[in-house]
């Protein structure tokens, strides 16, 4: 998967996502800086059919085929929040300018433009992905989910409420990005701990600094009721202690 | 008119009757033991369901019909005269509708705007730029701050020296007090560029219509942005309109028409479309603001019984091509000295111009001054938390040290410090305390209208903008509780130069400011609601309250009506009523205070720090909001960790460019590196305005950074005198390396 966020949490003791060899290339591994070694060791023997895709001047579509791309635009259609879409683009137009800028969904947000922030996160077959990294062409076959998919404002997915019971934003921009880590994590890991939750947002950046009623949202909507575990509590070991929330007025 | 009230001033423990004169049409402040239906109770931000769903429309979200995009050429050298910009081949580029030349001969910092195009994408303008051609005649240039001060040095401005006039204030007499010392201790203390990295990068969305300009800023100050831009285009202010409905962070960079509006503005009347113009990261980095570094050299003296008796700081400081990196406001303002001399200069280099950032000069002016005060103590042998009771005079201050020793644990910390077994061979756990200061009264300006309709619905507005603490929120549950009316029946409307005038969300002031002209206007308000209602109840209107969405008799609380049915008596759709921000008042005035305390655990065999816990302890008056309240200082204190640990803006001396214009190399903060933040709240009661509050933005960050510094030197025993503490700085001091 490109620049998969999810592979940033990878522990040593935690097996890494193993991401299958029709949604592989070099691009994504040069991009994808943020990948953890452990994932990339496992990857080597798997980049080989899409690399040479690339290496002949075109793209591997999710059925593994070879088609060339560009340099104009080209119309293809995208699954996004659950339904089908077209979109007209240039191959060089990343996911997230398309997301934007053609499909008018803004939530996702461009912030560094090299997959170190995490503001423009949304979910490829579930899993996270820094759409900035992705291109547009490659999301082909994907089901996309924005934050806009996640709910709306009338209908919160339950992270987005536990983000707003929790007040665990403050100017909003990296909000849409976080919550879309954190529903990620808890889709695959239901009874995440407050030490999964610190990881599956570590490539999130907040200049508010916002975390610790991130932590305590995300903490909330895993079903932790009552806040956060104890500092004491046994599952976190000194070299993780949790941000234990923060007491209100005294 | 005016008339004189009787308030109960103060915060806990130390409350008193205070005479305050206010103008007739004023509602009484607030005052210390008030009963509130909405205020001080945690309250979710009204506009969260919008941000938290992506919902929420930044000016980078904005889209219009046939908006083009622009794209700015940057100088790629640090000091270069332009001979000439050819735009031509770009003009010609398929795609391309505007492009412009920025009127500069020369520029003065790698990063500088040269031209700028607009185009029918952001991928067709970025490629545009390539085809701009531009005569450059590089000149020699200086990024070093101490090679800018020397014989020599390339000039930063022409024949100007690079070294700016001294700033010069004496009380007393420094060397009687030297004299006079029972302990002496000096050091250099520096820190580095800090930039402020909004996520939303600066800029615009500029639309030119029926002879006026739309621009949907990501500013700080819609109406500073409104008359910047009135000036520029020779408009009259009311044919400029100024949108910020959300703002993706600003910190201080975000208070002017900044070049990139201004451009923006220009592509846009070029090509006849509006024009959508967001900074690069790696030109908010550079070209939009940062907090100058420093370098202190601070002199602090004692006498035998642990009182300051002199303090001396000679300081530097270079924000580029800009000024204000004096950091001596804590120097003037924590601890009272009889000696005080301070001398500091701006020092000009070939590097992007400064900008306010969150507490201009404080946060490193603190982290000099404390980690200074626990090198004295040291020598005095005093606990460093009793070092600073003795010099305190902030009554404030003082409750809250007390508070927070106790929150931390300061005397079991302190105590389990000397004995070694808590200690292991290659982790250091060390504590700290620093004092904080503000003083974020607000200011007069503000005005504000409070609507009430026949459909039972509120709405307040006031041109101010959310920068990110909560605005709408704290504006409507203000009016909420003067009208007696649940937060669910109150919109505040902010974000836009149509609403009444206010002023710009900086030092702290949004709250101070704005609240008071929205409580005087929902009391106006109130006032012809109760006219409505008198002849309902058969009452006077000078006898009526409003409580528990009701207006009812005074004293009688059984004749009552619901308000829901006085709006359905409004003639017309809805009436309303105005208010303004009158002066401060003379009540109860202390300046903020503040503390915190952390702890942190150092690596000796690699150097690294990590901030365990933080306790922090700060009063802002009347908290209107616990829950956004404690975000801003969760907020506050992780900044101050970034400062303290990662942040370095980086020049290369050789060409002059920035080094780490990132975000994965500019080291920033991320949840990993966030201690366990205890926030706590001295309540004070201060009749400064009517609603009594203050501002929370700064004080919550001034001494993060300190209090981190300070604990590493207790950790490691010697003190790390330079920002950022990083892994190399840590064994250096302690001799490793």
């Amino acid at each position: 998967m490109e620049s998969d966020k999810s592979d940033k949490s990878s522990k040593p003791g935690k097996p890494a996502r193993q991401p299958t060899p029709a949604t592989l290339s070099r691009r994504a591994f040069i991009k994808g800086a943020g990948a953890a070694a452990a994932a990339v060791a496992s990857l080597g023997a798997a980049v080989a059919p899409a690399d040479a895709a690339e290496a002949a001047g075109g793209v591997a579509n999710s059925d593994g085929v070879i088609e060339r791309l560009g340099p104009g635009a080209h119309t293809f259609e995208l699954n996004l929040n659950g339904k089908k879409v077209q979109v007209t683009a240039e191959p060089r137009v990343t996911l997230l300018s398309a997301l934007r800028d053609q499909l008018g969904l803004t939530g996702a947000k461009l912030v560094c433009d090299r997959g170190a922030c995490g503001a423009c996160t949304v979910h490829l077959d579930g899993r996270p992905v820094t759409s900035c990294m992705v291109l547009a062409s490659r999301a082909r076959g994907h089901e996309i989910t924005t934050i806009e998919g996640l709910g709306t404002a009338d209908r919160m997915h339950r992270v987005q409420s536990a983000f707003v019971a929790n007040d665990a934003l403050q100017c909003g921009f990296c909000t849409p990005g976080i919550v879309m880590s954190i529903a990620a994590e808890l889709e695959r890991n239901p009874g995440a701990s407050l030490d999964d939750i610190k990881h599956s947002v570590a490539g999130n950046i907040c200049r508010c600094g916002t975390y610790p009623h991130v932590f305590k949202a995300a903490l909330e909507a895993a079903g932790f009721r009552g806040g956060a575990p104890s500092v004491n509590s046994p599952r976190n070991t000194p070299r993780n202690r949790p941000g234990k929330p923060s007491k209100g007025a005294a | 008119m005016a008339r004189r009230a009787t308030l109960k001033l103060g915060f806990a423990g130390d409350v008193h009757d205070v005479i305050v004169v206010i103008p007739d049409d004023e509602p009484i402040p607030w005052q210390w033991g008030e009963q509130f239906s909405v205020l001080g109770k945690e309250t979710p931000r009204v506009d969260g369901p919008l941000k938290a769903t992506g919902g929420a429309r930044y000016s980078y979200d904005i889209q219009l019909p046939a908006m083009l995009y622009g794209a700015i050429l940057r100088s790629p050298y640090a000091r270069a005269s332009v001979r000439n910009v050819d735009l031509s081949e770009a003009q010609r580029q398929s795609g391309v509708m505007a492009a412009l030349r920025v009127e500069d001969d020369e520029v003065r910092f790698a990063g500088q705007e040269v031209a700028a195009v607009a185009a029918v994408s952001p991928e067709v303008a970025t490629e545009a730029l390539r085809h701009i051609k531009v005569d450059y005649a590089p000149l020699p240039f200086v990024v070093d701050m101490d090679k800018a001060m020397a014989a020599g040095a390339p000039k930063v401005f022409g024949r100007r020296s690079n070294v700016g006039e001294p700033h010069v204030s004496v009380v007393g007499d420094v060397a009687r007090g030297l004299s006079e010392a029972g302990a002496v201790h000096e050091a250099l203390y520096t820190s580095p560029v800090q930039t402020h990295v909004s996520l939303e990068t600066h800029g615009a969305v500029a639309s030119w219509t029926d002879g006026g300009l739309t621009v949907w800023c990501s500013t700080q100050g819609v109406f500073t942005v409104r008359d910047d831009l009135a000036v520029l285009f020779d408009l009259p202010p009311d044919k400029v309109r100024v949108i910020t409905e959300y703002l993706g962070g600003g910190f201080g960079s975000k208070f002017g028409a900044g070049a990139e509006v201004v451009i923006a503005a220009r592509l846009a009347r070029m090509a006849g479309a509006p024009v959508k113009l967001m900074l690069p990261r790696a030109a908010e980095h550079v070209a939009t603001g940062n907090r100058p570094s420093s370098s202190q050299q601070v002199k602090l003296a004692a006498n035998g019984n642990g009182k300051l008796i002199a303090i001396e700081l000679v300081a530097h400081g270079s924000g580029g091509i800009g000024g204000g990196a004096g950091t001596s406001g804590p120097y003037r303002s924590i601890y009272p000295c009889a000696n005080l001399r301070i001398e500091e200069r701006d020092v000009y280099i070939n590097a992007g111009p400064s900008s306010p950032m969150r507490a201009p000069g404080w946060p490193q002016g603190l982290f000099a001054l404390e980690l200074a005060m626990d090198e004295l103590a040291r020598k005095l042998k005093l606990d460093r938390l009793e070092f600073r009771r003795r010099n305190n005079n902030h009554p404030v201050r003082a409750a809250e040290f007390e508070l927070g020793a106790r929150r931390f644990g300061w005397a079991e910390k302190s105590a389990a410090a000397k004995s070694s077994a808590n200690q292991s061979a290659y982790l250091r756990r060390g504590i700290a305390v620093a004092a904080g200061a503000w003083h974020s009264l607000g200011s007069s300006g503000p005005e504000a209208i409070a609507v009430a309709r026949r459909d039972g619905r509120f709405e307040v507005r006031v041109g101010t903008q959310d920068i990110g603490t909560g605005t709408r929120t704290v504006l409507a549950m203000v009016a909420a509780e003067e009208l007696g009316v649940p937060l669910s029946a109150v919109t505040a409307q902010i974000g836009d130069t149509r609403f009444p005038f206010s002023v710009p969300s900086g030092g702290s002031s949004t709250s101070p400011s704005d609240s008071p002209a929205i409580r005087q206007a929902a009391a106006h308000l109130k006032q012809k609601l109760f006219r409505i209602a008198a002849p309902m109840l058969g009452a006077e209107p000078g006898d009526l309250e409003a409580r528990d969405a009701t207006i009812r008799v005074r004293f009688e609380p059984a004749r009552k009506v619901a308000i829901s049915e006085v709006c359905r008596r409004i003639p017309g759709d809805s009436i309303s009523a105005e208010g303004e921000r009158v002066p401060n008042y003379e009540g109860f005035r202390y300046d903020q205070a503040g503390c915190q305390f952390a702890e942190v655990e150092v690596d000796i065999e690699t150097g690294v720090v990590r901030v365990l816990k933080v306790v922090a302890v700060h009063d802002a008056g009347l908290i209107i909001d616990p829950l956004t309240a404690r975000s801003q200082v969760n907020g506050g204190v992780i900044m101050g960790v970034g400062f303290a640990l990662f942040e370095d803006r980086r020049l290369d001396p050789q060409t002059g460019l920035m080094l780490n214009p990132t975000m994965d190399d500019y080291k920033l903060p991320g949840p990993l590196d966030t201690p366990d933040i205890d926030v706590t709240f001295v309540e004070v009661a201060n009749g400064v305005t009517n609603t009594g509050v203050l501002g929370l933005g700064e004080a919550a960050h001034v001494c993060s950074t300190a209090a981190i510094g300070c604990a590493v030197y207790d950790a490691i025993g010697v003190p790390v005198r330079d920002l950022p503490i990083t892994p190399d700085r840590v064994l250096a001091a302690l001799g490793k390396v």
